[in-house]
């Protein structure tokens, strides 16, 4: 399973890059493979506020639906519409072109509950038992 | 296959209608008139007649095939009560019928039909009484979840949330949560039963109900069932019993006597009506003393002359939750089923439904992995989990026995067993059909292993091969257009 | 016997396969606390004493009745072919065709019914069934409150009254706002509806032809309820869109209904057929199974079930409805009775219809005593107006051999004069004027 050292992690398997004030948010390459061929993927409305812990997205495969929650609280400034147009790009690209959503963070502090690359690879290592 | 609308031929006609008797008036006002004809198909009646002929073979179905869908009991149909369904004394009567003033005398025999049914389906679950208005087990589901609200409303209180085991069926949890309740899902422990102090941990005062079936579906007959009805009853939460897997226990055991307070039965599982290619079906919900006066209106009862009558006084009902009383043509030949096999063909058709599903799990054991090292009642869990070592997955081996001539059993199903495949063999199957099954599946544990690409390629002797499903759900096609709209 | 093929040398061994004693044995979980209290169901009978036995309960039943009576419920006559075909055991003792390869038959039949449903309705995409017109309605505004996130449903009362007790059973526990609109002149009060519409409002829902058999043109309260950002749903009569506008051409966005009147025979209430169409953007999240057509490995055409992430095995709590079995074998029947009226034969029916109906109005406008309301167009049922209790005029024309339509003061207060006639292609002119005959003696 890829894991770029440059990201943060949630145990639900998002991903997160923090660029000043700005977090932009995806799935890991974990959750693609799990899902399987991603066939749907629903967005928000950009300009919405989001809390942590609420349902940020939904990502529908064959198999499966999963809900994605938001890791941090804040305003939606950009939805990826590519994502939508061709769902099968967060399966060929989790953490490059099918990032999600941009965030403008309301509180910085929330980032402590985030896991580095390293923690989050041990619970990869733990669910793989 | 071509679709009938590909074999259409512009004006070719298929059904005459009567000349009109009557004189002919001028279309309807242009303003409340449809502007596009609908494309329906053009063809001939020999050209539909064929058509579904041929669509009809390229089915797998209980007439064609050993079917062993675990939870769903793929049990013979008997032919005599598709007769019965078809008498036109049934048939043809307008469910409006008795709600007519003097209607009532003619329709009696339609309302014993319902009135009797509802008395026997009391006595097989030990319920105080039945409403046959529930069209399909999930609608049964909704409307025990909406029964057990109202007992809590009457109460004077609004309870939160419904406790399910994590082996449930998946219409439970989703019926709790269309009726307007969160879901405490309880894990399942190492014997296959709910977790009893997990179950402990979620039940509280806020608790409605708890949903469980037993035997539950991994097969296996919960010893503890009474402790968990009288600890739910201890908060007066109610206890559903979901009674897809009835056909394991009748004449030995009645949810009604080990305190289940709500039941669902499914017609088209238990009582041997067709499942139809997905329905119709029937899912009655009986109910203990205490919530009888919450069932749907109307209800059957019979005055002290004998006369059946629709009963529409009750204040307390939570309403109509079907148009009238429910799929009666389902009714009907779930009531001679009943009828045909009677006390002893009920407790024989348990026995031999849980014996088959036994003696399945006793021989394959040895090629498969199973979770729970114990018997089974009347379907058996197993899984591919060892295949999966070799790249061979449940759906491998599904795809394997179709070109074998065996529909597949249930796989992934329930959730918490890694590559599941759920067998219910029912009762009305042969040793030798099980034979033959068994012979079947122990061929696909050695292809596995010595040639794991013959699984990964099957079926190859259908009409088609596997399909292209994410393009199915990426590129949505789901209707025939006809050309002029399709190039615009 | 019951069907139970197993001869008392397999049953020995088996058990010593299993290793078991006796087949009590594998009941043994069941401890003697947990057997049954009592089990008195009376022993089986023959197939021949059963069949004996249903005749006689059938023939407590009337059914020779020249019926005009409908209320959403139809007499239609069903080409013996229907019966022929949807009886074939093939179709009838399969399960949902989730193992595609071997269920084509079924796939193709039910992608086909949908054609059929979304040509009828003219909307984009249709599902493989729901119960019936009733739970049809419920899943629609269930859908239109998701889709909209708002929780005000504006209802007209012209909407089938047994469809509404329906839908506020369905939706006691759950906090939705409902508010009803009268029907005046027998159609839709545009007034009301547009004095409630607002940005809470979910959805309009409105019925065509009514319940009072009235015919209209909604494509005005469908604007002005997009205009709010609410949505258009329109419960329709499915032979009837054999010549009236269909929900599609009014810009409807949800439409639903019975689709008993497509072949499926009367039952006394039941198994029926929800059909539900939907325009392409709510694809997703309509309830029910839905089948697609894709490719298999090879490149050739096949069907399968799709989108099944919005169903209860795999969304479970969050599923878009609880649906499981559906209506499988009414929706065949309504597509190879579709399959066999055809383009031609379905805007001929309804012409039939709509000529018969016209006719019984004339006849019956004529009796003194009888007023035929006509304040707007119908289609094959409408209401009149006699000088007497309706229920006890159906009471006295049934002893004349007559059902003579439906008492609207069941349903409706202060309406216990009024009647709803329903005319199908199966009346001839003969039956008509006798009905009228009779109804003009009774009253």
């Amino acid at each position: 399973m890829n894991v770029p050292e440059d990201l943060l992690y949630t145990k639900e398997h998002e991903w997160i890059k923090i660029d000043e004030k700005l977090a932009t948010i995806g799935i890991t390459d974990y959750a693609q493979h799990s899902l399987g061929d991603i066939t749907f993927v629903q967005l928000p409305e950009a300009g919405a506020d989001i809390n942590k812990s609420a349902v940020l997205a939904t990502v529908e495969s064959v198999k499966a639906a999963s809900d994605v929650y938001a890791p941090l609280t804040g305003k939606m400034t950009k939805i990826n519409q590519d994502i939508v147009d061709s769902p099968e790009l967060v399966n060929q690209s989790p953490y490059e072109k099918a990032w999600f959503v941009i965030i403008q963070v309301k509180d910085f502090a929330e980032k402590e509950s985030l896991l580095n690359p390293s923690d989050y690879k041990k619970y990869l290592d733990e669910l793989a038992k | 296959m071509k679709l009938i609308y590909e074999k259409s031929v512009i004006s070719r006609k298929g059904f005459k209608l009567p000349q009109p008797d009557v004189p002919r008036r001028g279309s309807i006002d242009s303003k409340y008139a449809r502007r596009q004809a609908p494309c329906l198909p053009e063809v001939s009646e020999l050209d539909v007649v064929r058509h579904y002929t041929n669509l009809s073979r390229m089915n797998f179905s209980v007439d064609n095939n050993f079917y062993p869908l675990g939870s769903c009991t793929m049990k013979y149909n008997p032919k005599f009560a598709e007769k019965i369904a078809g008498m036109e004394g049934f048939s043809d009567l307008h469910p409006l019928m008795p709600q007519l003033l003097g209607g009532g005398r003619l329709s009696q025999g339609a309302l014993e039909v319902i009135y009797n049914t509802e008395k026997l389906l009391c006595e097989i679950t030990g319920m105080e009484a039945f409403t046959m208005q529930p069209l399909a087990g999930a609608h049964g589901e909704l409307t025990g979840i909406m029964l057990i609200a109202a007992y809590h409303k009457s109460k004077g209180r609004r309870r939160k949330h419904v406790i399910v085991p994590d082996s449930s069926h998946g219409t439970n949890p989703a019926s709790a949560a269309i009726a307007g309740y969160d879901v405490v899902v309880v894990k399942t422990d190492k014997a296959g039963c709910m977790d009893m102090e997990k179950f402990k941990d979620a039940l509280n005062e806020d608790t409605a109900a708890v949903m469980l079936t037993c035997p539950n579906t991994l097969g296996i007959f919960n010893t503890r069932i009474k402790e968990i009805t009288d600890l739910a009853h201890s908060v007066d939460a109610l206890v559903y019993y979901d009674g897809a897997n009835l056909n394991a226990i009748m004449g030995k055991c009645r949810p009604g006597d080990i305190g289940f307070d709500v039941v669902h039965l499914n017609l088209h599982k238990t009582f041997a009506t067709p499942h139809g290619g997905g329905g119709p079906g029937a899912g009655p919900v009986g109910v203990s003393e205490s919530l009888v006066e919450f069932l749907p209106i109307s209800r059957v009862m019979k005055r002290p002359a004998g006369a059946l009558y629709l009963d529409y006084n009750n204040s307390k009902s939570i309403g109509y939750i079907a148009p009238f009383y429910g799929n009666f043509g389902v009714i009907l030949k779930a009531y001679a089923y009943i009828l045909f096999l009677g006390r002893e063909g009920l407790i024989e058709a348990s026995e031999y439904a849980v014996l088959n599903a036994n003696y399945c799990l006793a021989r394959l054991r040895e090629y498969y992995d199973v979770s729970y090292d114990r018997r089974c009642m009347h379907e058996c869990v197993l899984s591919a989990q060892r295949q999966a070592k070799k790249g061979v997955r449940a759906l491998d081996i599904a795809k394997y026995l179709i070109d074998q001539g065996f529909h597949p059993p249930t796989i992934y199903f329930p959730l918490i067993v890694k590559e599941a495949m759920m067998i219910e063999p029912t009762e009305t199957e042969s040793k030798e059909t099980l034979d033959e099954f068994i012979d079947a599946m122990i061929a696909a544990a050695g292809l596995a292993q010595a040639d794991p690409q013959r699984l990964m390629d099957a079926p190859l002797t259908m009409p088609i091969k596997r399909l292209d499903e994410t393009k199915a759900a990426r590129d949505l096609d789901l209707c025939w257009k006809p050309d002029f709209i399709k190039t615009s | 016997m019951s069907y139970i093929p197993h001869t008392k040398k397999q049953t020995e061994q088996m058990l010593e396969t299993i290793g078991a004693s006796s087949i009590e044995e594998l009941f043994s979980d069941i401890g003697p606390s947990l057997r049954p209290k009592s089990f008195n169901i009376p022993s089986g009978i023959s197939e021949s004493q059963i069949v004996c036995y249903m005749n006689e309960l059938a023939s407590k039943n009337t059914i020779d009745l020249k019926s005009f009576l409908g209320a959403g419920f139809y007499d239609h006559y069903i080409p013996a072919a229907v019966d022929a075909l949807a009886n074939r055991s093939e179709f009838y003792t399969a399960y949902t065709p989730y193992q595609p390869e071997c269920s084509q038959g079924w796939l193709q039949a039910i992608y086909e019914y949908q054609t059929a449903i979304c040509q009828l309705t003219g909307l984009d995409a249709a599902n493989a069934s729901l119960y019936d017109g009733g739970t049809a309605i419920y899943e629609a505004a269930m859908m239109a409150i998701r889709v909209t996130g708002r929780n005000k449903i504006i209802m007209d009362s012209g909407l089938n009254m047994i469809y509404r007790t329906m839908l506020y059973t369905y939706t006691s526990n759950l906090n939705i706002e409902f508010v009803e609109t009268p029907v005046v002149h027998g159609q839709s009060c545009r007034e009301e509806i547009y004095k409630h519409l607002d940005d809470k409002t979910a959805a309009v829902i409105v019925q065509n032809p009514n319940f009072f058999g009235a015919v209209d043109n909604h494509s005005d309260i469908v604007d002005k309820a997009h205009s709010f950002g609410a949505l258009a749903i329109m419960s329709v009569y499915p032979v009837s869109l054999g010549l009236l506008q269909s929900p599609g051409e009014m810009g409807v966005d949800i439409a639903t209904g019975e689709g008993q009147s497509l072949g499926i025979p009367l039952s006394f209430g039941g198994p029926y057929l929800g059909f539900m169409a939907c325009k392409q953007s709510l694809v997703r999240k309509m309830p029910g199974r839905i089948v697609g057509a894709t490719v298999d490995k090879d490149g050739k055409r096949g069907f399968v079930l799709t989108l099944q992430a919005r169903e209860q095995h795999i969304r479970r709590e969050r599923a878009t409805s609880n649906i499981c079995s559906n209506e499988a074998l009414c929706a065949l029947r309504a597509s190879i009775y579709l399959s066999l009226l055809g383009k031609a034969g379905i805007s001929e029916l309804a012409k039939l219809n709509y000529d018969k109906a016209e006719y019984a109005k004339d006849c019956l406008g004529k009796i003194p005593g009888v007023q035929v309301k006509r304040s707007s167009p119908t289609f094959n049922e409408f209401t009149i107006l006699i000088n007497k209790n309706a229920d006890v005029v159906v009471e006295k024309m049934i002893d004349k051999g007559f059902a003579p339509g439906f008492p609207l003061g069941r349903f409706y207060k202060g309406m216990n004069n009024y009647l709803l006639v329903a005319v199908t292609e199966k009346k001839t002119k003969n039956d008509i004027d006798q009905f009228a005959h009779a109804l003009e003696k009774v009253l």
